[in-house]
């Protein structure tokens, strides 16, 4: 047995060119940015400011800027599908061989389900859910940096796959037999078990932390029903991480034993059963669809609120109608395969269970509609995408409850029409919602606004892409085109795809429409500059300065009523003008910074590809590294450090002086 | 969102179109026309509603614009008792609607339960393997590969199984697909009342020859279907274990063939050969169809 394990030079794919020449131009930018950081000498400020830290603002941060990465991957991954598809029709086989698009398409879904959407809505989740609360922290601020880790340490094996070995050729969801060793005898199953289970654990911690953070520390006075909807739907997300999780946990331990250790959970041999995995693989991945949907309903409810000018209409309701969907969404995993031949009483309970949820889905739309109506609605940016969201998600909420009719799905099942349902209610509802937090929450987080033009055109242009690319599929689905297919015999489909493709392209000019906006804004940011209130905002969040201080608010914000800082300004107005507190602070005690975040992602990395590798004396040490790291952080002699009420007062005379001025 | 209603229009417009490219628009058969007219029932129900919220979404953004000076400023309307009452109502009976027709016709259109009909159905064993598709037809003792003939205007009754990782048989002009699973026996009732020849594929992502497994299925008339059988029986191999073993070696794109005889109970070994023992899933199965 080699002290490598599996891994030889066999596994750098130097026979494939474009895999090469991808991976060449990632480490190209790896590297030059890593050397730029080395010559500016940032080592110290990034490793003190950013990678230790374990403010709940900077995590929030580093979670969305990993999310908007791996959107670039993910995105580069969709790019190149819907090229093949456009290509290869009839006797072309395009430039694709299917060993390669397959790992295409399965990446993707990877990536832009567990890297993209999952860090984009937690990192808003990390940044403006305390600051709702009023409060300064998480509930386990320490756990909050190992959490941000560990879901790095997913994207980077993710990452690596391109480069040494291979990913996953069995789709996003792996379904067994055809993720078992017998079928899939390379590491690509194994990256995908390994980069999910780490990243797993890791968002199972935030969830935890959330839920405790929610449950148990909120500002003075805000009792449950004075909370703001994003930390509602927040909750109710984190609820069903911390439910569903350990499902998919466990889902993929046993398939790691089938595959590791011989076991026969989902083999076809040994009275192994594959529908087994595939039932536990849904009773996740529902759930996950809502833990990805709930909080971007939430950024809607805050972000139409704000721009109408209005309270938001009928806040019971929408409490009411997020804790329906949290808890209807874990009955309803079946419609995930009608097609396996269940009997009809079971296909048709799961149907209607399904559409059941379209209640509460609706209610929301209809609450967003009241809010507008009577509003005085500003349609700047983050509105733009609420209500491009609203018309788009209804569409794709039609075609959901559609295919939940099981004779309807029999026909629906697996075709581009599905494709084109989950990335109508996945692209126009969370990745909407996460662009509609990013424009809202941004000026918040570094103090000035991102460029209003820019802004414009890439919601215009992600929202006419989206139609050109995902209509076509819907018809292509109905025309009888299954998805993840590498070539087609059918040639009538070939204009619908080239459409789909011309699609993509309007949405990469869209992104392209992004990042030049964060470019201008950041060139311009002493223009764009703002105070603590740009909005005019409702919620907590706007009271605290811009960029908060590390301790969010000098004193805890007391709440008297929903909308809390709305009340504020209301009351401030009638008494004419608050007076600026200038003393009356007291010390605060903040969490020290910790590295453990940092090297137990390392190790993990280690672990994970040590394990996929089959090193075994490798995962040993990492493994025991991570203990080791745990150990001396339980031994930590300082936790916390003290912020001096001069300090305080410094900072908020000079906020005070800004806002004068 | 300007154009949002423009691409609605694009995307039912569409609908027709795609009925000449051999999709569910284009039933050739009761049971796909049974799940076109639920998919139209339902799209048309909730239509009904869609296309006023999104008109209602789209209006209201645009008068109560910040710039409107004509539009009523209502700052405290954020609760209304009635409201909340017809905004829980008005998905609730859309979806009680919908929910009927779910209900009714996943009972109506189950894949298991017979066709009416006063002919006997042709009954079809098929084994979905990597990467082509293995038709037996036990009554008439003969097989065929990568393509189906079947009798207009008589139900054909599916067997299926896979002898390896997971398919799904699907031919959308005659009916909507079902599962192929190692070790399991799933049903599927579908039949032709028009002569021709419609696509046929695997509907379920199986592996690097997934693209090729598709393939022809000719429906033709009762007299040319006893033709072709006796042509089947009169050329080609014999499907034993060692003609079988050689087929079920992965291989993708090959040529349709037929065998002029196949070893009886073949499909039988193959369901169990993958499973050592019947699981309790299989034997239920089994148990129900007796």
């Amino acid at each position: 047995m080699s002290l490598l394990g599996k891994l030889s030079w066999d596994a750098i794919p130097l026979d494939q060119p474009i895999v090469m020449g991808v991976s060449f131009v990632m480490v190209l930018v790896i590297a030059s940015i890593l050397g730029w950081i080395t010559l500016k000498g940032h080592w110290s400020y990034l490793w003190g400011e950013w990678l230790t830290s374990v403010d709940h603002k900077r995590i929030g941060i580093m979670y969305v800027i990993l999310a908007l990465i791996m959107l670039l991957r993910g995105f580069a991954d969709a790019l190149m599908m819907r090229a093949q598809q456009a290509v290869a029709a009839g006797d072309a086989q395009g430039y694709l061989p299917p060993e390669h698009f397959d790992q295409i398409f399965s990446a993707h879904g990877t990536i832009m389900i567990f890297f993209v959407a999952m860090p984009f809505v937690i990192g808003l989740m990390n940044f403006v859910v305390p600051l709702q609360l009023g409060v300064r922290d998480m509930a386990f601020p320490t756990l909050n940096s190992i959490g941000l880790g560990l879901t790095a340490s997913g994207i980077l094996l993710t990452n690596i796959s391109l480069v040494v070995g291979e990913f996953a050729k069995t789709g996003w969801v792996a379904y067994p037999p055809l993720s078992e060793l017998q079928f899939s005898p390379g590491v690509g199953v194994d990256y995908y078990l390994w980069a999910l289970q780490i990243s797993g654990v890791g968002t199972l911690m935030t969830g935890v932390n959330f839920v405790t953070t929610i449950l148990k520390t909120r500002a003075p006075g805000m009792s449950y029903m004075r909370m703001p909807v994003f930390c509602w739907t927040a909750l109710a997300s984190n609820l069903l991480i911390v439910a569903a999780f350990p499902v998919l946990t466990a889902t993929f331990a046993m398939l790691l034993l089938d595959r590791y250790l011989d076991f026969h959970f989902f083999t076809i041999d040994g009275q192994g059963n594959a529908m087994m995995y595939v039932n536990l693989f849904w009773v996740w991945g529902h759930p996950e669809v809502y833990i990805l949907i709930l909080p971007a309903f939430g950024v809607f409810s805050e972000v139409v609120s704000t721009f109408s000018g209005k309270a938001l209409f009928g806040y019971r309701s929408m409490v009411a109608a997020t804790l329906v969907i949290c808890v209807l969404s874990f009955v309803v995993w079946l419609h995930h395969f009608f097609t396996m031949g269940a009997s009809a009483n079971v296909n048709g309970f799961f149907g209607v269970m399904t559409m059941i949820i379209a209640v509460p889905t609706g209610v929301k739309v209809f609450n967003w509609l009241f809010t507008m109506y009577g509003g005085r609605v500003r349609f700047e940016v983050p509105i733009l995408w609420s209500v491009g969201f609203m018309v788009t998600f209804v569409i794709g909420g039609m075609t959901g409850v559609l295919m939940a009719v099981p004779p309807a799905d029999f026909q629906l099942h697996n075709s581009l029409f599905l494709v084109a349902h989950f990335h109508n209610v996945i692209i126009g509802g969370v990745v909407f919602g996460v662009m509609a937090g990013y424009n809202y929450w941004f000026p918040k987080a570094f103090g000035f606004k991102l460029d209003e033009r820019w802004g414009v055109a890439s919601f215009w242009c992600w929202l006419i892409g989206f139609y050109l690319a995902f209509m076509p599929l819907y018809a292509l689905g109905l025309m009888g085109m299954t998805r993840r297919m590498q070539h087609y015999d059918v040639v009538s489909w070939q204009p619908w795809l080239v459409a789909a493709a011309a699609g993509a392209v309007v949405i990469l000019a869209g992104i392209v429409c992004q990042i030049i906006q964060l470019v201008v804004s950041i060139r311009a940011r002493e223009t764009l500059k703002v105070t603590a209130d740009p909005w005019n905002g409702r919620t907590l969040e706007w009271v605290a300065a811009s960029p908060p201080p590390a301790w969010n608010f000098a004193t805890l914000p007391v709440v008297t009523d929903i909308d809390a800082f709305w009340q504020q300004k209301k009351e401030a107005h009638i008494e004419h003008a608050p007076a600026a507190q200038s003393s009356g602070y007291e010390l605060i005690e903040m969490p020290k910074n910790s590295a453990i975040g940092f090297v137990t992602a390392f190790l993990a990395v280690v672990v994970g590809f040590a394990m996929i590798w089959h090193i075994w004396w490798m995962a040993a040490l990492g493994a025991l590294g991570i203990f080791l790291t745990t150990l001396a952080f339980a031994f930590r002699e300082k936790e916390e450090i003290e912020i001096s009420v001069e300090e305080i007062a410094r900072f908020e005379e000079m906020q005070h002086a800004e806002v004068v001025a | 969102m300007r154009h949002t209603p423009l691409l609605l229009t694009v995307f039912l417009a569409a609908a027709p179109l795609a009925a000449r490219a051999q999709g569910i628009l284009d039933p050739q058969g009761p049971v796909a026309a049974g799940e076109r007219q639920i998919l139209f029932n339902s799209l048309g129900i909730m239509l009904a509603i869609v296309i006023p919220t999104i008109v209602a979404i789209l209006a209201v953004g645009f008068w109560y614009r910040a710039s409107n000076s004509r539009a009523r400023y209502l700052p405290d309307f954020n609760h209304s008792d009635r409201l909340e009452v017809l905004v829980w109502s008005i998905p609730l009976m859309t979806v009680l609607l919908v929910g009927g027709v779910a209900w009714l016709g996943a009972h109506e259109l189950d894949p298991r339960k017979a066709l009416p009909s006063n002919v006997k159905p042709v009954t079809v064993q098929v084994v979905s393997l990597d990467w082509k598709w293995l038709f037996i037809y036990p009554d008439e003792g003969i097989a065929s590969v990568n393509h189906l003939t079947i009798p207009v205007g008589r139900p054909v009754s599916f067997e299926l199984t896979s002898a390896g990782v997971m398919n799904s048989f699907f031919v959308p002009q005659l009916g909507g697909q079902i599962y192929t699973m190692s070790g399991m026996l799933t049903r599927l009732q579908l039949q032709a009342d028009h002569a021709g020849t419609y696509r046929g594929m695997s509907a379920q992502f199986s592996g690097d020859g997934f693209a090729d497994m598709h393939f022809d299925v000719d429906a033709v008339e009762a007299g040319n279907f006893a033709h072709w059988v006796e042509t089947a029986r009169s050329k080609g191999s014999s499907l034993d274990a060692s003609t079988y073993a050689h087929l079920s070696k992965p291989s993708a794109g090959i040529a349709p063939v037929t065998y002029r005889a196949v070893t009886p109970g073949l499909f039988g070994s193959i369901l169990a050969a993958e499973q050592q023992h019947e699981d309790i899933c299989t034997r239920t199965s089994m148990r129900a169809e007796r």
